[in-house]
């Protein structure tokens, strides 16, 4: 009787994890506690994601008809180019990093936070300066550059092109700092048995991209840093007219601004390596090669981008050794999807939401990898360059790719974050829609820019009209499917069901403790005794945490 | 002052579980910041490089680079290198016992004055330029014949751009170092703990080894060619 009423009593008496430790704005705004700066970046990056959405169905419902009908050819101009540098700067590069990462990184390495919590917090405050210039720049009147910013179009434009250079600069400090953070965190502060070898492979995965982060960012702080002298003094380094060279701009500029691709990319690899393990209950195939192919991949990106200049005036024996090292990226990119793919074979797959975000990205990350391929090879590249089929091949790899491993991992996570479960049915219906969206959206794009249809143009000959309508409706429906979970994560946080320490057969660290954390993560600190990706029966506290008295 | 025979010290932060795993992580995020700014100055030394190898810019290039004082940059080197060794001095005073504090503040001051001396000489380059119409932009005019003319102010531009960046950086330090020596005069450090001092110390010696390039590249490359300034 006592018993059951003491435990009864343990039930209902209130749990302090990190979420309800302290109540207030102030809690929130000056917290150095590395799940809540998640959470605030969830937000920052929400908005943005939903900002750079509008002007992506802005863009399509123009292209509807061949003729340009609801806006001029110089807001046609802002518009995509705003798409690309909200999405790009503000959404795909700080999105799994930032927000999954932040909160994940500390728990899988058993950690209490990271290394620098209040460099941590500096970040997302960099991140927002950065958006306020950004926004300031769209609402004065917006960029007309294009996301490249290429010369010397960007030192002449009369848009709003130096408070934007001026937001892209701050917010690649925010990148720099979290990268910096990341890999000061894992080689400081694993829990005690976590040897390099045992870490999750989204660890790995984040130590790479960080190191991409920390070598690239730089570069196009100091590239625009040059653009911007040049756009108040008027003076020529880049200007041809002045006798500066733009294809240097060009070269510092894709110096970053390839890697970056592999910022985007490497930490939704790591997602994906989490879910296809958990849900098919299985050790990773060929750990350690997934593991070094996300480092190959940190460093061949370095190498290959003069690939996005191969009508520059590049030599031809440039464009030649370019075309020749791009190849090579699809070799650790292969490597991983072999390794996947292998670890499927035999396993015990269950498909909840975020396995079918992971077979989603699987394939369209096959699709998008394959026509890179194309894109390296320099003669196609030529035929194709600037067309549609680049746009539909890049949007396979980072919306495709980075989008939904972001979905697919915000769904995996969510009970660990919130300590509620989603409703499932609409997770799957929106996973679907995502999926459907996605390929009538950018599939036709392909066959679009094979045929011949400029990237960039308004306005189009009438015979490209019903791939056109295709990928508008595939946009609306892909819209719908991002709505969806705002609307059900939302409403889960106040009546979705109390999630579980561990809802999936999860092996990580971050199962190991209770759902939401406590703000020191862990109880005590772990001790790791078993590989990455040993599933038990159940999975359920496997480090020893009976020490009492302590 | 602190308590330096006890396992947790008062400077220990909340998440690390000893002050060697601290000290540990501040040093390599140190280093890794270092390694973002050897890669943000590499985009501009890129650009220098590039030019300095295109054959009419490189002849422009000469031209401008010897309108520079070589002897103010070579005086600014020595001063650069001295507030380095002033700078180890003070990181090597704080790892010693506690009464070589003032030594350590001493040192710190001399970095700050040897800091504030190379800005000085840098504003008078800097003045010189702008009364010889150097500075880039509109007003901007050299004495070299069509196509060189515009090809010397890229040199300028690249010329302030890494002498205007790196001041900056020095400039910052200089905040930082003041910060860091009234730390010191209100014994905040001890041979256990002075983790500021020793990582300023590491970035003092990057902003160093920035000017250490920048003086050959940009004074001296070319400078024998045409024997001398002005």
């Amino acid at each position: 009787m006592i018993e059951a009423t003491e435990a009864k009593l343990k039930q209902v008496e209130p749990r302090t994890h990190y979420l309800n430790a302290n109540y207030g704005i102030k809690s929130w705004l000056l917290t150095i506690d590395h799940k809540r700066i998640a959470l605030l970046y969830l937000a920052s990056i929400t908005v943005f994601f939903f900002l750079g959405g509008a002007f992506a169905l802005m863009i399509r419902l123009e292209l509807l008809t061949p003729k340009g009908d609801i806006m001029t050819p110089d807001a046609y101009n802002k518009m995509f180019t705003m798409h690309g540098i909200v999405m790009i700067f503000f959404f795909l590069i700080p999105a799994i990093p930032a927000v999954l990462g932040n909160f994940l990184l500390p728990l899988m390495l058993g950690a209490k936070d990271l290394a620098f919590p209040k460099i941590n917090l500096l970040s997302w405050y960099v991140y927002n300066l950065g958006a306020i210039f950004t926004l300031y720049a769209i609402i004065a009147g917006g960029v007309d550059t294009g996301w490249t910013f290429y010369t010397p179009l960007s030192v002449n434009s009369t848009s709003q092109v130096t408070p934007m250079a001026v937001g892209i600069f701050i917010n690649g400090f925010s990148s720099i700092l979290t990268g910096l953070n990341f890999i000061v965190t894992i080689h400081t502060m694993r829990a005690p048995g976590l040897t390099w070898f045992r870490l999750p492979l989204f660890v790995w995965a984040h130590y790479a991209t960080s190191l991409i982060q920390i070598l690239g960012t730089p570069v196009l702080a100091v590239t625009i840093v040059l653009l911007g002298i040049e756009r108040i003094f008027g003076v020529g380094i880049f200007n041809a007219s002045l006798g500066g060279d733009p294809v240097l701009f060009q070269h510092l500029f894709w110096f970053y601004s390839h890697p970056a691709v592999y910022i985007m990319i490497l930490p939704a690899m790591g997602v994906i390596s989490e879910l296809i393990a958990a849900f098919s209950r299985k050790k990773i195939f060929g750990y350690s090669f997934v593991a070094f192919s996300s480092l190959a991949i940190a460093v061949y990106g370095f190498l290959v981008w003069g690939h996005h200049m191969f009508v520059s005036s590049q030599s031809v024996f440039a464009g030649m050794v370019f075309s020749f090292l791009s190849y090579f990226v699809a070799i650790p990119s292969a490597v991983k999807v072999f390794n996947w793919t292998a670890t499927l074979f035999k396993g015990s797959i269950s498909w909840d939401t975020p396995m079918l975000y992971a077979f989603g990205f699987i394939g369209l990350f096959i699709i998008g990898g394959m026509t890179g391929l194309y894109l390296a090879a320099l003669g196609l590249d030529v035929h194709v360059h600037d067309t549609y089929f680049v746009v539909a091949h890049f949007h396979y790899i980072m919306v495709g790719g980075a989008v939904m491993a972001y979905l697919g991992g915000m769904h995996y996570w969510w009970p660990k974050i919130t300590g509620r479960m989603y409703p499932e049915g609409w997770a799957k219906l929106s996973a679907l829609l995502v999926f459907i969206g996605f390929n009538l959206t950018f599939f036709p794009q392909f066959l679009l820019g094979y045929q011949g249809m400029p990237r960039r143009y308004h306005e189009y000959a009438d015979h490209f009209q019903v791939l056109n309508v295709m990928s508008t409706a595939g946009a609306s429906i892909l819209g719908v499917g991002y709505v969806l979970p705002m609307i059900y994560f939302i409403w889960s946080m106040r009546y979705g069901p109390i999630a579980k320490a561990n809802p999936w057969p999860g092996s990580g660290l971050e199962w190991q403790t209770s759902s939401p954390p406590p703000t020191e993560n862990f109880e005590e600190t772990p001790t790791v005794t078993w590989d990455a990706y040993e599933f038990t029966k159940d999975n359920s506290r496997r480090y020893d945490v009976v020490k009492q008295g302590s | 002052m602190a308590d330096s025979h006890v396992a947790t010290h008062s400077a220990l932060a909340h998440h690390f579980d000893n002050m060697e795993q601290q000290r540990e992580a501040g040093s390599l995020g140190m280093w890794i910041f270092l390694l973002t700014e050897i890669m943000f100055f590499g985009g501009a030394f890129t650009a220098y490089i590039v030019y300095r190898n295109t054959p009419e810019v490189s002849e422009a290039f000469v031209l401008a680079s010897n309108t520079l004082d070589v002897w103010l940059g070579l005086i600014n080197t020595a001063v650069l290198i001295c507030s380095s060794l002033t700078m180890a001095l003070a990181v090597y005073y704080a790892q010693t016992e506690t009464d070589s504090k003032r030594l350590q503040i001493t040192f710190m001051i001399l970095t700050v004055i040897l800091g504030l001396t190379f800005l000085v000489i840098k504003g008078f380059e800097y003045a010189d330029k702008f009364t010889h119409h150097h500075i880039p932009g509109k007003t901007y005019s050299f004495p070299a014949a069509g196509v060189l003319e515009s090809k010397t102010q890229i040199f300028f531009t690249i010329y302030f751009a890494l002498t205007g960046l790196h001041a900056l950086h020095m400039i910052i330090g200089i905040v930082i170092l003041l910060v860091i020596i009234r730390m010191a005069a209100k014994k905040r450090f001890s041979p256990e703990w002075h983790a500021p001092v020793e990582l300023f110390g590491l970035y003092w010696h990057f902003v160093d080894i920035v000017w250490i390039f920048l003086f050959p590249l940009l004074y001296l490359l070319g400078f024998h060619l045409h024997g001398g300034a002005h």
